[in-house]
């Protein structure tokens, strides 16, 4: 990643050239293709308009969520964390606000995954890459490194003639500045990342006295080092070459999609604002180049729908002043469809189709997700049983005749507090029942269940010879709270001899 | 299809000369800062090599500048595991099997336990949760208990074995009432057929009337298995009052076992488990449903 080589090729003021014509220009100037193409470095200069604003206020909005949303107390009474959103590895519980997820119930997170899939699936083909070019965490993170970079080194020029200049105090000074401002915010990120699996606070204070553990340190050692990486150097490279989503995001696009576009009917052919009239009729489009040197990819959005392209809309912002100081109709580059495009090149009508096979498909696939979600969530119960038959033996035969069936019972009890249940044994009348530990026999039993865990019985069921009937009958066990009437119930089977 | 590389045909970009139906393979140059990324995977493994045990000798293998090794790591955790038990093993020393069973905690710690050495030493015979082999080992999932059922009697049988040669051993024989010709085969039948009707299996009631005088001979049957078959678990005689026969509870089954009595061995465990493991074994034992 050395910063003098490859920016030979630019040319400042008048023209500037996206990272394909420096990349062609760096290819023609050697003999043969070499095997690994040059960083080109990209300088994005700073643009102000209506995009810039909204990802100024998506990028705070993003960062405060981030942030804040660990510090955030969430009461549960004495013996839970009450940190609203929590992910407690080692005490194997998920928290979030009202929620409380045990690992059986990793579901919930697996249902989270593909409503965030289906839901980026369908925003995409509604609108294209407003996932990469406002909230994904690699463009907001470089958007405020770029910030940083712009407060020391200042814009587009002034980096670029930083770079090319001797090794000065000054820029040695401007250099350790960027770099310790980045770091800084790296740390913080990193610091931030780890306040979602421990308690917020205790952390905090425990970093910076050296109480913490060493996955502490090492997490936020690694969080801050890719985030340095990631968003100081990597950059624009993330997106191009590492990251899978603009590979097969395309899958998701069709004619209807709104992408950000360039109205090549409108601006061909491209020129020099022709002051005197007298020269070849043009198009809109003056080839100033501004929507190359504010695109933080370094692209040309004039040569098309391209892979690099994260559709953050700042060519737009680049583009309208220009239109509107010539006083010709803005959005020349613009949020567009295919479609309408093409339309618009023809002066036919113009219409936007939101109701498509695809866009259907993945509203429905969404809905029918979200509302199961919300359907299990509210239906979640506070109590569960598990129940395994003993395999080894299936049943046993007892002196008296009759045969007995070992159960393996668990009993889940989500409280903070313990309580007290009722089992019983249904679909064979006459069933006496053991517990491991507790002498008593009887048709139903009392049994006690830990707070906030799952407490583990051990019980024999006892059938009369006669009435075993089946080799393979359905049973099932029925769990209730003694106090509130709540139920759990499960399935499971009593074996008998062969008939 | 051409392999030679080629450029290609709209904006002459250079491909890899691969082409399907039309399609062609460009062949974009790798970013060099990826390259940098592969030497310093390579030199990370360089390193790794170097720290941890990597090559092998003909005899042995370099150990690596660290030292470490998996073996040493698993004898460190099972040392802490160890550690960890021994609150409970301590106390499980200490303390008879009744006063364990009334502690929960330590009752819990002691069935997982004998849980575990009963896989490793009990199976092979008894079976996985004990139900035994008709013929040949007992159920001990069962009620029925020739040796006692209760936690100091189970213990003393896993301590000492049954005719294990150990001087405790539990220890009987029951003579070969058949081989040594105290009883006719006719009168073998006769018996046969009176235990069978303990259990209401019974099919010729003059045979069970002859079978009934010759079992409550004073030195017949009644001596050990008692009146009516109940059994006495003090000299090991097992009831027959009951379906459930070590040995096969048929007609055939029994008839050979009064000729010439089948004797099972199990060896005495102490010596070669320690005592809280035995202690544990018979709780477990205890707690597979029979237990009294």
């Amino acid at each position: 990643m050395d910063a003098r080589a490859p920016i030979a090729p630019v040319k400042m003021q008048d023209e500037v050239q996206s990272v394909r014509q420096q990349k062609q220009a760096i290819a023609a100037s050697k003999s043969g293709d070499s095997l690994y193409a040059e960083r080109v470095r990209v300088y994005p200069k700073a643009v102000a308009g209506k995009f810039r604003a909204l990802k100024w206020r998506v990028l705070g909005l993003l960062l405060a969520i981030y942030y804040v949303l660990p510090w955030i107390r969430w009461d549960r009474g004495p013996s839970a964390p009450d940190q609203a959103v929590l992910i407690d590895m080692t005490n194997r519980r998920g928290y979030f606000f009202f929620i409380e997820i045990w690992p059986q119930e990793v579901f919930y997170l697996t249902g989270i995954l593909v409503l965030a899939a289906v839901g980026l699936f369908l925003v995409t083909s509604l609108a294209g890459r407003v996932w990469c070019g406002y909230a994904c965490p690699q463009t907001v993170w470089t958007d405020l490194f770029m910030w940083v970079e712009r407060r020391i080194e200042g814009d587009r020029n002034a980096r670029i003639k930083l770079d090319k200049g001797a090794w000065t105090g000054a820029k040695w000074a401007r250099k350790i500045a960027k770099h310790a401002a980045w770091l800084a915010i790296a740390f913080a990120t990193g610091g931030a990342w780890i306040m979602y699996f421990v308690d917020a606070p205790t952390v905090v204070s425990d970093f910076f006295t050296g109480r913490a553990d060493y996955y502490t340190y090492f997490f936020v050692g690694l969080f801050t080092a890719t985030t340095y990486l990631l968003a100081g150097w990597a950059r624009e490279q993330v997106c191009t070459y590492m990251c899978p989503w603009p590979r097969f995001q395309s899958a998701m696009f069709d004619e209807d999609t709104l992408i950000v576009t360039y109205q090549k009917w409108r601006g061909e052919p491209r020129g020099k604002l022709d002051k005197a009239g007298t020269g070849p009729q043009l198009g809109d489009c003056v080839d100033c180049g501004q929507c190359v040197a504010v695109c933080p990819t370094g692209i040309d959005i004039r040569d098309g729908n391209q892979l690099e392209c994260i559709g953050c809309a700042l060519c737009i912002d680049a583009c309208n002043p220009v239109m509107a100081k010539l006083g010709r109709a803005p959005n020349l580059i613009g949020y567009d469809t295919e479609r309408r495009m093409a339309a618009r090149a023809k002066g036919e009508p113009m219409r936007y189709r939101i109701l498509r096979p695809r866009t259907l498909l993945y509203g429905m696939i969404f809905a029918a997700v979200g509302l199961a979600m919300v359907a299990v969530l509210a239906t979640r119960s506070d109590a569960e049983i598990n129940v395994l038959h003993d395999r080894n033996p299936l049943f046993v035969a007892l002196s008296d005749g009759a045969v007995r069936n070992g159960y393996t019972v668990k009993i889940l009890n989500k409280e903070r507090a313990e309580r007290i249940f009722r089992l019983e044994f249904k679909g064979i009348e006459g069933a006496k029942m053991r517990v491991v530990g507790l002498v008593e026999t009887a048709s139903w039993i009392e049994l006690r269940a830990d707070p906030d865990t799952v407490t583990t019985y051990q019980i024999y069921v006892s059938l009369d010879g006669a009435k075993v009937r089946e080799e393979r009958a359905d049973v099932s066990f029925l769990l209730t709270d003694i106090s509130n009437l709540e139920t759990a119930t499960r399935h499971t089977w009593f074996y008998g001899p062969k008939r | 299809m051409p392999t030679k590389a080629e450029k290609e045909l709209f904006q002459g970009k250079p491909t890899t000369g691969h082409e399907w139906d039309g399609i062609q393979e460009l062949d974009t140059p790798l970013p060099k800062w990826w390259v940098y990324v592969l030497y310093a995977c390579i030199a990370w493994a360089v390193v790794y090599f170097i720290l941890y045990p990597s090559v092998p000798y003909f005899t042995g293998y370099f150990k690596g500048v660290l030292g470490w090794d998996s073996r040493t790591e698993v004898a460190q955790k099972i040392g802490e595991a160890k550690r960890a038990q021994s609150r409970y093993l301590d106390r499980i020393k200490t303390q008879s099997t009744d006063e364990i069973r009334r502690e929960p905690d330590l009752l819990n710690f002691a069935l997982a336990g004998g849980k575990a050495a009963f896989a490793d030493n009990c199976v092979p015979c008894h079976q996985a949760g004990g139900a035994g082999h008709v013929g040949f080992f007992p159920n001990l999932a069962d009620d029925v208990w020739i040796w006692g059922g209760k936690l100091a009697d189970i213990e003393q049988t896993i301590r000492f074995g049954i005719r294990s040669g150990h001087e405790k051993a539990r220890m009987n024989v029951m003579p070969n009432f058949g081989v040594d010709g105290t009883l006719k085969p006719a009168q073998i039948d006769d018996v046969a057929e009176y235990v069978l009707s303990l259990t209401g299996r019974a099919n010729d009631p003059a045979a069970v009337e002859r079978g009934a005088k010759i079992y409550a001979e004073s030195d017949k049957c009644i001596a050990c298995h008692g009146e009516k078959g109940v059994g006495y678990a003090t000299p090991g005689a097992p009831p027959l009052n009951t379906r459930i026969f070590l040995y096969g509870g048929n007609k055939a089954d029994i008839v050979r076992q009064v000729t010439k009595p089948q004797l099972g061995v199990m060896p005495a465990w102490t010596g070669r488990l320690d005592d809280e493991t035995i202690k544990m074994l018979a709780l477990y034992v205890h707690s597979l449903g029979g237990g009294k």
